[in-house]
């Protein structure tokens, strides 16, 4: 007998769509073994973890205030992954986007409009576009992977941020604090729900889930997207640029991590600050491949990991389970997915074992 | 006096150079084999914790620099299954070894904050070792020493023997390769395994050497360096050398410039230094007319199914 891996005519789809929920089970099922192994309580953890956060409905608007920044950013970058364009440097393009927002709101202390807050979302879109542009630049014109140059940015960008907290930005009445001053009601992201931390941004990135999948299944622009990704020579025949491709994928989804930036900055912080980034543009990549790199899939995928977030938390106090073990989790989730996935375009065939002449 | 400091200063380059010498030598190893294993960052974190909890458990630093590799081998094997015998996608599975590199060592270490460990003394006698002058040759632990062979040994592997000329017929042409008979598959386990070993050893060298103690994420990026000085270097070894020295040359600067004291520049930006110059030296490289494609191996991260 041999176990052998034989091309399908189609992929699946039951393996397409049944390959991320099949990662979560496993991942559970992994983590309990390790957890135990490690000296925790492994079922209990897991339990909280993945299940208990969806058991209690006061915990619903933080997953979803969780999910939304992951969302946001997972919704661009899947975009970029269709057309084979590899920003992995969103978590830079998220904090670039909240420094030019913090920036208008600085420049605006002070003053009360309800213009200022659009002026901050639309200059962190800006932020997160410029930063972006940067290596889709340099992949354009002069053919450098982006998937190196984002990522090193992402460095340059903390930097920045540090920077601009302890010196020019630093709230001169903040006791030293490296941060700035706190934003004004006028430069803060309103609330939805009175007595839950639900704010405008979660229908905004639902919004833009949307106008996504719009865009990527029904016009003319998402076409090129896909073709270019998967059949970049029929693409080139068709008339449609790969260059322009990148360069239009990199902007948008370097835009969108700058806007989920600044609504995570203005809603949940309230100001800059040098812990606001925590690796949410990391965490988006594995949302963007369990959402199979569709806006709706994005939207659950999202929902998932934000779960498993709040459920981290829950594992913190009751099983003392320690804060790293979400990122354990996380990368266990898409190895397995990536593992999985292998079902979608191959069976397995059990064939008994016979000599072949070519081998 | 002055002297004294210049000497330490290439010192230091040195030091700082060799984990991205190392790191980068694994790296293109498995690159010419045509796989782009985009997790050294993270089987470089799995290394320099594994490494670390050894050498501090035991009191015996060798031993740690042994299970780093060890370490290594195992955290790239993973990324082997996936990627080699599954067919995965080669860059999303390299990330997906990052973030996991990274929270595996921050679990497993953080128990050792606080730990201390005795480095590996100078490999040539005090004689040498401290004398003043001389220790700019003599100075350095086996790892520098090592690095350095490794530079030769992979140029001299990859140009010179049958092996290498396997190796890099499977980077450059999988196909043809396996038409011919070779094992493709095999040759690329074993090239990501070295590739683990060099990775887990360059990690060990932040945790033993270079800091020594534990602080989460402390190789800050350093992965992601060696990766760029690997197409900077064209694939090929003494340029790597080269390009690692560069490398030392600017984390010394934002070093002594911080210890100095003299505000050239805020020390955030000296921070951003290293990033920002992998950023312009790949843009310099690729200015170069048509030559830094051709240089690429032509399979690089492309997925090979015998068969298929």
């Amino acid at each position: 007998m041999r176990i052998r891996l034989e091309p399908r005519k189609a992929p699946s789809r039951l393996a397409l769509y049944g390959a991320p929920i099949m990662a979560i089970a496993l991942t559970m099922l992994a983590g309990m073994v390790l957890f135990t192994l490690m000296g925790f309580r492994g079922g209990a953890a897991v339990f909280e973890i993945f299940i208990e956060p969806l058991l209690e409905p006061q915990r619903w608007p933080d997953i979803a205030v969780k999910a939304s920044p992951l969302v946001m950013i997972a919704t661009g970058l899947a975009i970029g992954f269709r057309a084979n364009v590899w920003n992995i440097g969103a978590e830079g393009q998220y904090i670039v986007g909240a420094v030019a927002g913090t920036g208008v709101a600085l420049a605006t202390y002070e003053i009360e409009s309800a213009w200022i807050l659009p002026l901050m979302l639309l200059a962190s879109l800006l932020g997160g576009a410029v930063w972006a542009a940067i290596p889709a630049i340099l992949r354009v014109r002069l053919k450098v992977s982006e998937i190196l140059t984002s990522l090193m940015l992402t460095y340059v960008a903390l930097q920045l941020l540090y920077y601009l907290v302890r010196g020019p930005w630093r709230d001169p009445e903040g006791y030293n604090f490296p941060q700035t001053r706190m934003f004004s009601e006028a430069q803060t992201v309103p609330n939805l729900l009175e007595g839950t931390q639900l704010h405008w941004g979660v229908p905004l990135t639902f919004l833009v889930v949307l106008i996504t999948w719009f865009v990527m299944s029904r016009t003319l622009l998402g076409y090129q997207v896909k073709v270019v990704g998967l059949a970049p020579m029929a693409a080139r025949l068709g008339g449609f640029s790969e260059n322009r491709t990148v360069l239009m994928t990199m902007l948008v989804s370097g835009a969108l991590a700058g806007l989920a930036g600044m609504i995570e900055c203005s809603a949940t912080f309230g100001q800059l600050t040098p812990q606001f980034p925590v690796n949410y543009g990391f965490t988006a990549i594995i949302v963007a491949f369990l959402g199979r790199l569709h806006p709706v899939g994005v939207l659950i995928g999202g929902l998932a990991l934000a779960t498993s977030y709040i459920g981290a938390d829950i594992a913190q106090t009751a099983s003392a389970l320690p804060q790293a073990a979400t990122g354990l989790i996380q990368a266990m989730m898409l190895f397995f997915l990536l593992g999985v996935d292998i079902f979608v375009i191959n069976r397995i065939r059990i064939a008994p074992c016979v000599p072949r002449l070519a081998s | 006096m002055n002297f004294d400091i210049a000497i330490s200063i290439v010192m230091t380059l040195v030091v700082a150079a060799t984990p991205i010498l190392l790191a980068g030598l694994g790296e293109l190893i498995a690159e010419k084999s045509g796989v782009l294993n985009l997790g050294v960052e993270g089987m470089m974190l799995v290394g320099a914790v594994a490494g670390f909890i050894a050498a501090s458990l035991t009191g015996f630093t060798p031993f740690g620099y042994a299970v780093a590799a060890l370490a290594g081998i195992c955290a790239s094997l993973l990324f082997g299954v996936l990627a080699l015998t599954l067919g995965s996608n080669q860059v999303a599975t390299g990330l997906a070894l990052t973030i996991f590199g990274t929270g595996l060592s921050s679990l497993a270490g953080a128990g050792f904050v606080g730990t201390t460990i005795t480095r590996l003394p100078a490999l040539f006698p005090p004689t040498l070792a401290g004398h003043p002058l001389l220790r700019l040759v003599f100075g350095y632990d086996v790892i520098v020493y090592l690095s350095i062979a490794l530079t030769f040994a992979a140029t001299w592997f990859l140009n010179h023997t049958r092996l290498g000329l396997i190796l890099r017929s499977v980077g450059e042409s999988d196909a043809s390769a396996h038409a011919i008979g070779y094992p493709v598959t095999t040759i690329r386990y074993g090239a990501v395994a070295f590739g683990g070993a060099l990775a887990g050893l360059a990690g060990a060298y932040y945790s033993l050497a270079v800091t020594p103690m534990w602080a989460d994420r402390i190789t800050a990026g350093r992965g992601w360096i060696a990766l760029a000085l690997v197409v900077f270097s064209s694939w090929r070894p003494w340029r790597l050398l080269l390009g690692a020295y560069i490398f030392g040359a600017v984390m010394t600067l934002e070093l002594y410039s911080k210890a100095a004291g003299f505000a050239l520049l805020p020390p955030e930006m000296l921070a951003m230094l290293p990033y920002l110059a992998t950023v312009a030296a790949l843009a310099v490289i690729a200015m170069r007319p048509s030559r830094g494609r051709l240089d690429a191996p032509r399979c690089l991260g492309k997925p090979f199914r015998a068969g298929a």
